[in-house]
C-alpha cells in the first residue's frame, strides 16, 4: 500500500541519484576501456571537482542578497558545473600523470596500479581534509527549490529536475562524442587494441591522457551537482564511488551505454530498496546488487567492450 | 637518501681522473649539458611542484570559508625557501645523477657489499633473526609503559595484521581493501562469546577468551570464502572492490546495529587469562605481558608462514603469480588456492581481532578504511611477499607515527601515507625489504614475462580477436 503511494516519488528520487551514478561510472567505463584498468581513484576526481564547483558557485551566490532567479541562477549552475568540470578534468590529469603514467612507462604489473590508485586516493581525500576542514560543506541553491510540475502523486522540484537535465545532457553529449567523432573513433580503436591502434597512427598516449580528461569533467560537473543538492566534504567521494563503480559493472565494464543504463537501473533499485529496507542500510544494497552481478552475470548487462557501444 | 647525498657532493667536486670524466673541463661540460636542456627544465619543474606540494602537506589546516587560505599561508610564508631549495636540489640530484653513479658505486660499495649478501641470500641468516630477536625481547625494558602500549597496539598488531595481509597480496598476487573488516569480526566475536555485558548480543556460554581463538580464526576465514568465492572467479581487480564495499558494510552494521552497541563501541571485555594445570596467570592492564604474547605470536605466524611459503602450496602461489594460465594448465588448482590464500590472510585477521579486543575497548571507528589502507600501506612499503620486510614496515611506518604524534595532526599521516605508496610503486616497488623472488617477478613483468600478481589476465585483447 504504502509503496504504491510512494512508487512515483521514489521513481524519481532514484532517477536522480541514477543518473548522477551514471555520470560518475562513465569515467570508470572509459578509463577501463582503453587500459583495462579499475582507476580507483576517480572517486577523488569526483570529490575535487565537487569542491571546486562548490567554492564557485558559492562565491556567486553569496554576491547576492536575496536567491537569484531567471537567467542569473541558469548562469550560476552554469558556472558551477564548468569550474567543476574543470576541477575534476584537472584532477584526473594529474593523477593519470602522478600515479599511473610512470607505472606504465615501465609496463608495471596491474596489482601495482591498484596500489597507486590507493595511495592518490588516500592523498587526495586526506589533503582535502587539510585544506578544507573534516566536514560538510554546503551552499545555498542558486535558485528557488519549487515544485516545477507532477508526475502522476509524485512533485518535481526545480533541484531533481536540474540534475536530471543536465545529467541526460551530458550522457548525450558523450555518447555523440564517443560515437560520432574522431576523437570517439580512436577511443574505441584503443579500447578494441591499442597495439593495432598505434600500426594505424593512432597516439595511444594522447588519447589515454584524454580519456582520463573527459572521464574527469564528467565527475567533475557531476560532483558539482551532487555538491550544490547534498553537501561536499573530503570523504564524500567513496560511497558514491563504489556505486558508481557498481553501476559501471552493472552495465557491462567498458561499455558506455551500458554505465548509463547502470547508473539509472541502480538508482532505482536502491531507492525501492532502502524504502523497502531500512534508509540507513540503502548502501548497502549498491554493494549487494555488485556481488549479484558478479556472481550471475559478471558482463553486466550489455556486455563488456567499449567497441560495442558503436 | 644518505647515499645520494653523498653521491651529490662528491659529484659536483671536481675529481681529476674520476672514472667516468676526463678532467675538470670535461665534467664543467658534461655538468652544463646534463642541466640545460628541455627535459632537464622540465624536470626543474616537476621538483618545483613537488616542493610546493610538500610545502602544503606541511602547511597548516584550512577553512572551508576561504578555499585558498591554506594554501596561500603555506606558500607565502618564509618557509618556502627551504622547499624551494629541496626542490632544487632533487633536481640536481636527478640531473647529475647519470654522472656521479660510478663514484656513488665506488662510494658505497663497501656498505652495499655487505648489506646485498644478506638481502640477497635465499634465507636470511640465522643469527641476525637471533640477534633481532633478542633485540625485540629486551626492547620493552627501554621504553615507558606509553610506549610499550603503541608497540602493542600500533607496531604489534598492525605487524601481526600486515602479515596476514602478506598472504593476500605477497603471496597470492591480489588486493584485499577490506582487510580490516576481518579484524573486525574477530574484535566482534570476542565480545559476543567472552563476555555477557560488552555487547548487548552475547552467546548462551561464556568461554576465556582463549577459547575465541578458534572460534574467531574460523568465523573470518568462513567470511573469507564466502566473499571471495564469487569474486574471485573474476578478474582479480573485482576483489579488490567487493573487499573495498565489504569492509565498509562491517563498519556500517558496526555502527548501526544495537546488538554491537553502535557507535558506543564494546566496553569490559574480559582480559586474557590462563587456569591450566595449576597455572593461574592472568594479563591485566601492564602492556609488557602482551607484548610478550604477541611477540611470541607473530615469531610462530612467521615461521608457520615461512613453511607455507616453501611448500608446495607456497610454490602454487608462485606459479599463479607468474603464469596464471600456464599454472592452471599444470594441474595446479588456482581457484582453490587463491580462496585459501584469502581465507587464511582473513583468519589472521580474526586472530588479531581477539587479542585486540581482549586487551582494551574498541568502537566501530577502529575498524574504519583507513586502518585497511594502513595495512596495506604497511605490506607495500615493508616489502610484499616478505615476513620481515612487513613486520619492519609496520615497526618503521608506526614507530614514526608515535614518534610523530604530537608533531603531525592523526588525520594528516594518511596524506603521508598516501604519498609513501605512490612514490613506492614508481621507485621500488618491492619495498624496503623486497622478497627476492617478488623483486624478480616485477623485474621479469616489466619484461613482459609473466604478470607478477594474480588479477588475470586482461581479457579484451582476446575478446577482440573473435
Amino acid at each position: 500500500m504504502g509503496f504504491v503511494h510512494q512508487f512515483w516519488q521514489l521513481t524519481i528520487d532514484g532517477l536522480m541519484s541514477g543518473s548522477l551514478y551514471a555520470v560518475i561510472a562513465l569515467g570508470y567505463t572509459l578509463v577501463y576501456g582503453v587500459l583495462q584498468l579499475i582507476n580507483f581513484a576517480h572517486s577523488e576526481v569526483f570529490m575535487l571537482g565537487a569542491f571546486g564547483g562548490l567554492f564557485a558557485a558559492r562565491g556567486l551566490v553569496n554576491g547576492f542578497d536575496h536567491t537569484p532567479s531567471g537567467m542569473t541562477s541558469v548562469g550560476i549552475v552554469l558556472v558551477g558545473l564548468a569550474v567543476g568540470a574543470l576541477c575534476g578534468a584537472a584532477a584526473a590529469f594529474t593523477l593519470e600523470r602522478v600515479a599511473y603514467r610512470p607505472l606504465r612507462k615501465r609496463n608495471a604489473p596491474r596489482l601495482a596500479y591498484l596500489i597507486s590508485a590507493i595511495g592518490a586516493s588516500l592523498f587526495a581525500v586526506n589533503m582535502a581534509g587539510k585544506l578544507w576542514e573534516r566536514q560538510n560543506v554546503t551552499m545555498e541553491l542558486p535558485f528557488t527549490n519549487g515544485t516545477v510540475f507532477h508526475v502522476f502523486s509524485a512533485s518535481v522540484n526545480t533541484k531533481t529536475l536540474v540534475i536530471i537535465l543536465v545529467a541526460a545532457l551530458m550522457l548525450v553529449l558523450l555518447d555523440t562524442l564517443v560515437t560520432r567523432t574522431r576523437l570517439g573513433q580512436s577511443i574505441r580503436a584503443v579500447a578494441q587494441d591499442a597495439d593495432t591502434a598505434i600500426l594505424m597512427g593512432v597516439n595511444v598516449e594522447r588519447v589515454i591522457v584524454l580519456t582520463f580528461v573527459i572521464g574527469g569533467l564528467l565527475a567533475g560537473a557531476g560532483g558539482f551537482l551532487y555538491a550544490m543538492t547534498f553537501s561536499a566534504s573530503n570523504n564524500m567521494g567513496f560511497i558514491p564511488g563504489v556505486k558508481a563503480f557498481t553501476a559501471a559493472v552493472l552495465g557491462g565494464i567498458g561499455n558506455v551505454r551500458g554505465a548509463m543504463l547502470g547508473g539509472i537501473v541502480l538508482g532505482l533499485v536502491e531507492s525501492y530498496g532502502g524504502y523497502v529496507f531500512q534508509a540507513s542500510y540503502k548502501d548497502v544494497i549498491a554493494f549487494l546488487v555488485l556481488v549479484l552481478i558478479l556472481m550471475v552475470r559478471p558482463t553486466g548487462l550489455l556486455g563488456e567492450r567499449l567497441g560495442r557501444a558503436a | 637518501m644518505s647515499t645520494t647525498a653523498t653521491s651529490e657532493a662528491s659529484s659536483v667536486a671536481p675529481s681529476p681522473g674520476g672514472p667516468a670524466l676526463g678532467g675538470g673541463a670535461g665534467l664543467g661540460q658534461a655538468v652544463t649539458s646534463a642541466l640545460v636542456s628541455v627535459a632537464s627544465l622540465r624536470r626543474l619543474g616537476a621538483c618545483v611542484l613537488f616542493g610546493l606540494t610538500l610545502a602544503v602537506m606541511t602547511g597548516p589546516n584550512g577553512k572551508a570559508a576561504e578555499p585558498f587560505g591554506a594554501i596561500r599561508h603555506a606558500i607565502l610564508d618564509a618557509r618556502i625557501v627551504t622547499f624551494l631549495i629541496i626542490a632544487v636540489a632533487l633536481w640536481l640530484v636527478i640531473s647529475l645523477w647519470p654522472l656521479g653513479r660510478p663514484l656513488a658505486t665506488v662510494a658505497t660499495e663497501a656498505v652495499r657489499g655487505p648489506v646485498t649478501s644478506v638481502t640477497e641470500q635465499k634465507y636470511a641468516p640465522i643469527g641476525l633473526n637471533i640477534i633481532l630477536l633478542v633485540v625485540a625481547v629486551i626492547l620493552p625494558f627501554f621504553f615507558s609503559n606509553a610506549s610499550v602500549t603503541w608497540m602493542v597496539d600500533g607496531i604489534g598488531i598492525y605487524a601481526l595484521l600486515a602479515l596476514g595481509l602478506n598472504v593476500v597480496i605477497g603471496y597470492a598476487g591480489m588486493l584485499d581493501l577490506g582487510y580490516i573488516a576481518f579484524f573486525a569480526i574477530g574484535a566482534y566475536a570476542t565480545a559476543y562469546f567472552a563476555s555477557k555485558t560488552a555487547i548487548s548480543a552475547h552467546s548462551p556460554f561464556i568461554l576465556n577468551p582463549f577459547f575465541v581463538f578458534p572460534i574467531a580464526f574460523v568465523i573470518a576465514a568462513v567470511a573469507g570464502v564466502i566473499l571471495g568465492a564469487p569474486t574471485l572467479r573474476l578478474r582479480g581487480d573485482y576483489l579488490a572492490i567487493v573487499t573495498l564495499g565489504f569492509g565498509e558494510i562491517i563498519q556500517l552494521i558496526a555502527n548501526n546495529s544495537h546488538w554491537t552497541n553502535g557507535p558506543r563501541g564494546a566496553f569490559g571485555v574480559p582480559h586474557l587469562s590462563i587456569h591450566l594445570f595449576g597455572i593461574n596467570y592472568a594479563w591485566k592492564l601492564d602492556p609488557k605481558p602482551y607484548y610478550y604474547l604477541l611477540l611470541v605470536i607473530i615469531v610462530l605466524v612467521m615461521i608457520a608462514f615461512g613453511r607455507l611459503e616453501r611448500s608446495r602450496i607456497g610454490r602454487a602461489w608462485a606459479a599463479i603469480r607468474e603464469d596464471e594460465i600456464a599454472a592452471e594448465a599444470t594441474g595446479v588448482p588456482t581457484l582453490r588456492l587463491k580462496l585459501l590464500a584469502f581465507a587464511i590472510g582473513a583468519s589472521v585477521s580474526g586472530f588479531a581481532g581477539v587479542l585486540f579486543a581482549s586487551k582494551q575497548f574498541f568502537n566501530p571507528q577502529i575498524f574504519s578504511l583507513q586502518a585497511s589502507f594502513l595495512v596495506v600501506t604497511i605490506v607495500i612499503f615493508g616489502g610484499m611477499g616478505n615476513r620481515l620486510g612487513v613486520v619492519v614496515g609496520s615497526v618503521i611506518l608506526q614507530g614514526l607515527a608515535y614518534y610523530l604524534r604530537d608533531k603531525v595532526p592523526a588525520t594528516d599521516r594518511y596524506i603521508y601515507f598516501g604519498a609513501v605508496v605512490i612514490l613506492m610503486m614508481i621507485f621500488r616497488p618491492q619495498g624496503v625489504i623486497p622478497s627476492r623472488r617478488r623483486k624478480r617477478e616485477i623485474s621479469l613483468a616489466e619484461h613482459g614475462v609473466g604478470q607478477a600478481d594474480s588479477l588475470g589476465a586482461a581479457a579484451t585483447s582476446q575478446e577482440a580477436a573473435r
